[in-house]
């Protein structure tokens, strides 16, 4: 009845283990118990859980995000300060759980916090900018968001009842096999995979048909925002990589759960075909994670340069180059499997062409500030620190790409500083540019800058102490992954390291301190306009927060950067004589409903409670097809409705102050109406 | 290219190599080592972590290719870091708001020369790379036969759970987590696993290469001069990987032969039910000797998992 659960399923084994279990508890129990004391309950189910609409879901995604990025640095604090005192010793984590920490770590800030960061800015992001009031398929963006946050939550759970994988989070067999891990973490990790890989892959389509068939009138492929650009990009890489993981953790679950041989030692499986599959998801991944980060340095240093991005089109096709080239590059992840020179040169050769089209992104990036007037808003502060140091990542990656450099390198901290080089300035620093940038769109309020240029610092000083020592450990022959060690002189620059993350953890900190204290002043910071940086693109038009409907009249597109020609026109915020109808999509508790039995089904697998996962599947069966026969899915907002909306929205313009920023502009956002009512 | 690369076959390549190098080399390993002694001074580890980074300190010609190797890549590529570094400073602080002097052109967002060159520069430096990136990887193919006199030393090689096992079946001997041959005599190791993925690397002597069960892979080493060097595992392999680590030992021809002498007097055979023992998983395994072992135990090792023609490295070494 309860399959392989039992009372041995809980952490009795650490004091370690135990407290990160009742931390996840204690935080469970008192987010649970805020909502109720507060009577939030109706208000959440309402308006947040069971929403459809694609800003709320955005959002969603990034609390989501910042959620795991709190576990995934925990993670990382752990596994720094552990090697830190590990010389001749056992330090304070044991192999068993040390390996849980680098695996869960892994897993959780590449799938569960980049992953739905990304997904959360385009949400709240690319709709507004291509002129659409919601995605393509509103509810499938829900169930995207469902089986995501399932997914996270099967992660959470694993800390609690069993073990999370010790495999890496690669998971490469046949150390993933039953054989050799027999437990049930690597079935946490397949099945958290399975989840968000299904809902990475819904969300990719989802995005491709969203910015292919709604965009604004006049809005031409190359009259798109970059943001726009690379989350296209992006979305077709999640739709064609992707099925990748999700048909490679099946395959290892059926190893794993019917003794079938794809992946193991003996009867003809073949372990390094799971290193291929995993990698032709694994590298257009790291294009997933760090294209839209692009975007957003694009959108970032135009505005705070006020001035146009130079060389759209060679940004345009860069994108497009990297995203064909990243499907071309798998296997230089495991040059050392003793493949022939012919096929590791090819693969080196074609890594390192990718490293044109994003060497032509750099140089965009800062003949875009030259001639420019440059305001130094965090999010510039990140852009900045991005390109420097992003720089660094890019020439590791290319000696990286020497297969014999990487012989000596792979698999040693030099790799690890390499892919966190890469992942930290190029996508997360992006990540967190388009939050400080984005904020005020979706919430009504700028965030205070002055914490936010203190945790950037934090964040950059703290990241160059936590990784140049891991390069150097690397040339020292340090491999990734040591619980302990007996090399004396390793010991100095993982204390280095170990400060370096001390320090992350302070802009994490600042990062929370700049979100209360902007709340606090958030009367001083709030957004009238709708517009606080004096923004370039569509998304600057509408109110902040937008209205449900983002734009109650569609805006026609003249060119690239429509919403400054706009102004530039002097028309951006004239006023309809009518309004329209407008049909919205309806809330639905649907996609929550299938995320949760998702959840439970993968819970049911990971213990083997065959009885449960049937009536999991039943359940969602039940849910999707209550879904499909259900006939009203829209509802209409009447044009009064969108008039009254409207007209508060024109009265909050009237109100707004006229920004410091544009003394020698002509058009003043915020204290616009000229031309009247038309 | 690849005409170039067997005309110029691994040895003179690696002196012509060296000398159209020397100079940059020399001036960067020393600018290193003071970048170093700085960058270690600051760390508290007294300027000495060179001695102490076998892949900036390479013991054998293949180490010492490979790091320099990575040198010219990493110069290469200054072509780019350097514009990169200066022009982010330069533009965000002369540009700056604050500034009233400097030009503001905010309509002005291309020009042909700058966007040729941001493609043609990155991709001139892509093309110098690929081009090295093919001699030097058919170059150092871990499976070429070094062209040396001196008749190479075979050994088969195993890895186990959290151990490595060495087979000289020429001299008939094996020996656990020790790895010992003469300098100046090339080393061909034939790798398998007998448990999960492994990767085998001996930092100071060259790169490393995977151990797969059921596949067989083929490094060529070969050290300069006598000495003991760190060796391991760098593929995670579970809660013994830590400490699965050996001694490579180059010695000299009389110091090998002593102790092919001394294993022989080792009581231990390795026949099926020691090998099996053996197998079974150890944490920090002493080191062991065996005076003899099945002539074709490293085949039988492979082939107890079934044998898979088509499998990477399993076919005859290229």
């Amino acid at each position: 009845m309860l399959g392989r659960l039992s009372i041995d399923a809980l952490p009795l084994y650490s004091w370690v283990a135990m407290t990160g279990a009742f931390v996840t508890i204690a935080g469970a129990l008192s987010v649970l118990g805020l909502v109720t004391w507060m009577g939030k309950w109706r208000y959440l189910w309402t308006e947040w859980l069971t929403s459809v609409d694609h800003k709320r879901i955005g959002i969603m995604y990034v609390v989501l995000a910042l959620v795991m990025l709190m576990r995934g640095f925990i993670d990382a604090l752990m596994m720094r300060s552990q090697q830190a005192i590990a010389l001749n010793s056992e330090g304070y984590l044991p192999p068993d759980h040390f390996d849980q920490i680098f695996s869960s770590h892994g897993t959780i800030m590449v799938i569960f916090m980049a992953m739905p960061f990304l997904t959360g800015l385009i949400n709240i992001v690319v709709p507004q900018q291509i002129g659409a009031r919601d995605v393509a398929f509103p509810f499938l963006n829900s169930l995207s968001f469902w089986l995501t946050a399932g997914g996270a939550g099967l992660v959470l759970v694993s800390l609690v009842i069993g073990k999370f994988s010790t495999a890496g989070w690669t998971g490469y067999p046949p150390y993933s096999g039953i054989d050799y891990n027999p437990y049930v973490g690597v079935d946490y990790w397949v099945w958290s995979l399975v989840l968000s890989g299904v809902a990475s892959t819904l969300t990719g389509i989802n995005f491709i048909v969203t910015i292919l068939k709604m965009r604004a009138p006049g809005m031409t492929l190359m009259r798109m925002p970059l943001m726009t650009w690379t989350a296209l990009c992006a979305s077709l890489l999640m739709a064609f990589a992707f099925p990748a993981l999700t048909v490679a953790g099946g395959m290892l679950e059926l190893d794993r759960l019917f003794g079938m041989h794809f992946f193991t030692n003996d009867a003809g499986g073949n372990i390094m075909m799971f290193a291929n599959l995993l990698w032709i998801w694994g590298h257009p991944e790291v294009y997933i994670l760090i294209l839209p980060a692009f975007g957003v340095f694009s959108h970032v240093v135009t505005t705070f340069s006020g001035k146009r991005l130079f060389g759209y089109a060679s940004l345009v096709y860069a994108t497009i180059a990297i995203m064909i080239l990243s499907f071309s590059v798998w296997l230089h992840h495991f040059f050392t499997m003793g493949s022939s020179a012919n096929v590791n040169a090819f693969f080196g050769i074609a890594t390192m062409i990718i490293a044109v089209p994003t060497g032509v992104k750099v140089f965009d990036w800062i003949f875009t500030m030259y001639r420019g007037r440059i305001r130094f808003h965090t999010s510039m502060l990140f852009t900045l620190g991005f390109l420097v140091t992003f720089v660094i990542g890019g020439v590791s990656g290319v000696l990286l790409a020497v297969p014999p450099v990487d012989f000596l390198m792979h698999n040693t901290t030099f790799l690890v500083a390499h892919f966190h080089n890469m992942l930290i300035p190029g996508a997360l620093f992006g990540y967190f540019a388009g939050f400080q940038f984005w904020f005020p769109k979706a919430f009504g309020f700028r965030l205070d800058e002055r914490w936010g240029n203190r945790s950037f610092w934090c964040w950059i000083i703290g990241f160059y102490l936590a990784f140049m020592p891991l390069y150097y450990l690397g040339f020292m022959g340090m491999p990734r992954r040591m619980e302990h060690y007996s090399v004396a002189d390793w010991q100095p620059h993982l204390i280095v390291a170990a400060a370096g993350a001390a320090l992350i953890l302070v802009g994490i900190i600042l990062m929370i301190v700049q979100l209360v204290v902007s709340v606090r002043r958030r009367d001083e910071l709030r957004d009238l306009a709708g517009d606080p940086w004096n923004g370039r693109t569509l998304e600057w038009l509408t109110s902040s927060p937008p209205a449900p409907y983002n734009f109650a009249v569609i805006p026609e597109v003249r060119g690239l950067d429509a919403f400054h020609e706009l102004k530039e026109r002097g028309v951006a915020y004239v006023r309809p004589d009518h309004y329209e109808d407008i049909r919205m999509p309806k809330n639905t508790a649907c996609g929550l409903l299938i995320g949760g039995c998702a959840f439970v089904f993968g819970f049911a697998m990971v213990w083997h409670l065959w009885w449960l996962a049937v009536i999991s599947v039943l359940a969602g069966l039940v849910v999707v097809v209550f879904r499909g026969s259900q006939d009203e899915t829209e509802y209409t907002m009447s044009a009064q409705e969108v008039e009254a909306i409207e007209n508060a929205r024109y009265e909050q313009l009237a109100k707004a102050p006229r920004p410091e920023f544009d003394e020698e502009e002509e058009v003043i956002p915020g204290a616009p109406l000229r031309g009247g009512v038309m | 290219m690849i005409a170039v690369s067997k005309r110029l076959d691994g040895w003179r390549l690696r002196y012509r190599f060296r000398q159209l190098l020397r100079h940059t080399n020399h001036q960067l390993t020393r600018r290193f080592q003071m970048l170093q002694a700085v960058a270690g001074v600051a760390l508290m580890t007294g300027g000495c972590g060179i001695r102490y980074s076998p892949t900036l300190n390479p013991k054998g010609p293949i180490a010492e290719v490979e790091r320099e190797l990575l040198m010219n890549a990493f110069m290469i590529m200054l072509i780019v870091v350097i514009p990169v570094f200066v022009l982010t400073f330069w533009f965000a602080w002369h540009y700056r708001e604050g500034n009233k002097k400097a030009t503001y052109a905010p309509d002005w967002s291309y020009s042909w020369k700058i966007d040729s060159i941001t493609w043609i520069v990155p991709a001139l430096i892509v093309v110098s790379l690929g081009l090295h990136v093919w001699v030097y990887t058919h170059l150092l193919d871990p499976y070429r036969k070094l062209n040396v006199e001196a008749k190479p030393l075979e050994v088969s090689v195993v890895a186990q759970d959290w151990k490595w096992l060495f087979l000289y079946p020429e001299q008939n001997i094996a020996s656990v987590n020790q790895l010992v041959f003469p300098k100046g005599v090339p080393l061909n190791l034939r790798i398998t696993s007998d448990t999960v993925l492994n990767s085998f690397f001996i930092p100071a002597l060259g790169g490393q290469i995977f151990a797969m069960a059921g596949m067989r892979t083929e490094l060529k080493l070969l050290a300069d001069e006598p000495g003991q060097f760190m060796g391991k595992n760098t593929q995670y392999s579970g809660r013994g990987f830590s400490d699965q680590h050996f001694q490579a030992i180059a010695t000299t021809p009389e110091e090998f032969e002593d102790w092919v002498a001394k294993v022989r007097r080792s009581p231990n055979k390795l026949d099926g039910a020691s090998y099996a023992k053996l197998a079974k998983p150890t944490i920090a395994h002493p080191v062991t000797y065996y005076s003899g072992f099945a002539a074709d135990l490293f085949d039988q090792i492979i082939q107890k998992y079934g044998s898979c023609d088509d499998c990477p490295g399993t076919g005859t070494s290229q």
